[in-house]
């Protein structure tokens, strides 16, 4: 649980831990042996790319759930604010914001639904990793885009 | 085995499977809500509200507010537990993630909440 200095400073986790250097028994060998931590450097193939924008896009979801729970809200509350909501969803700026939620929401949910695949069993192959990728990121495209059109 | 944990169900093969039921049933309700909306332009408030009027599309509204609530729990409780460490962050980081967990909680506590009143209020 990454509570204890040991845990800390263990010849595995020690390459980003600054403070574990020096640290008796714990750096024996070669304590200046090059360390690539430079993220611009480190090359993040599309399987990779996929998977990080599942979890950015989760967590602006989570966000985004409130401005949905909002709007519902005051699209059930009465006539007047029904309306009003009609009218302010007519503009394009909240057209926008619109568009970017349910943008999110289809591709969390076509890797989502990658996943499922995975958990099954599918696509576990370096070329499938690849394949599905490129689905994940065609499909919701392809979704957004048509979403973009009805939307405006 | 670490048992000290702050998860969902306590185990991470039980919060996976939560992870994917929830996620179909939060997929299930979005199309259902898009298909309403995209079969319906220019609806009217009365037509709208009639939508929520049955027992089953409010039984189905509250399932998905509980499933965004354990889903978006997970999924941000794994989130905080990656990059929010004293190894990624210091010292401070236990008690910053502490706090980040309790603002999730009740950000998706007052979600199904406000949620639930706002579909069985109505
Ligand atoms: C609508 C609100 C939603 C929110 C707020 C949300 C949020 C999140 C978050 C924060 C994660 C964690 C990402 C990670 O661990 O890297 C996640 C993962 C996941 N989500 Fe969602 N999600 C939503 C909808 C959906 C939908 C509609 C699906 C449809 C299938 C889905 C399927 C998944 C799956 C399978 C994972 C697990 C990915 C993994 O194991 O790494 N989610 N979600």
């Amino acid at each position: 649980m990454g509570s204890s200095a040991v845990s800390d400073c263990s010849p595995f986790f020690r390459i980003n831990s600054p403070h574990c250097l020096g640290q008796s028994g714990v750096i024996t060998v070669n304590d200046n042996r090059p360390v690539n931590l430079d993220m611009t450097t480190i090359k993040l193939p599309l399987p990779a790319l996929v998977s990080i924008l599942t979890r950015a896009s989760g967590v602006f979801l989570f966000v985004a759930m409130a401005v949905l729970i909002y709007a519902l809200d005051a699209s059930l509350a009465s006539e007047e604010s029904f309306n009003a909501l009609k009218l302010e969803l007519a503009s394009p700026l909240y057209k926008l914001v619109i568009w970017v939620i349910v943008a999110a929401l289809i591709y969390h949910a076509a890797s989502g639904i990658k996943h499922l695949f995975g958990d099954a069993g599918v696509g576990e192959t370096l070329e499938g990793g690849i394949l599905g990728a490129k689905i994940v990121v065609a499909v919701a495209a392809i979704l957004i885009v048509v979403a973009g059109i009805w939307i405006w | 085995m670490v048992t000290a944990v702050t998860n969902f169900g306590r185990s991470g093969l039980y919060d996976w499977l939560v992870q994917r039921v929830s996620g179909v049933v939060l997929l299930a309700y979005f199309i259902f809500i898009g298909a309403v909306v995209v079969a319906n332009p220019d609806m009217s408030y009365q037509e709208w509200r009639t939508t929520f009027e049955p027992t089953w599309v409010r039984v189905f509204s509250v399932a998905a507010l509980l499933s965004l609530a354990a889903h978006a729990w997970i999924g941000l409780w794994c989130t905080l537990t990656d990059y929010v460490t004293p190894r990624m962050m210091g010292a401070k980081a236990n008690l910053l993630r502490g706090v980040l967990t309790c603002v999730c909680a009740v950000a998706l506590f007052t979600y199904v909440v406000w949620g639930i009143s706002i579909i069985w209020g109505s």
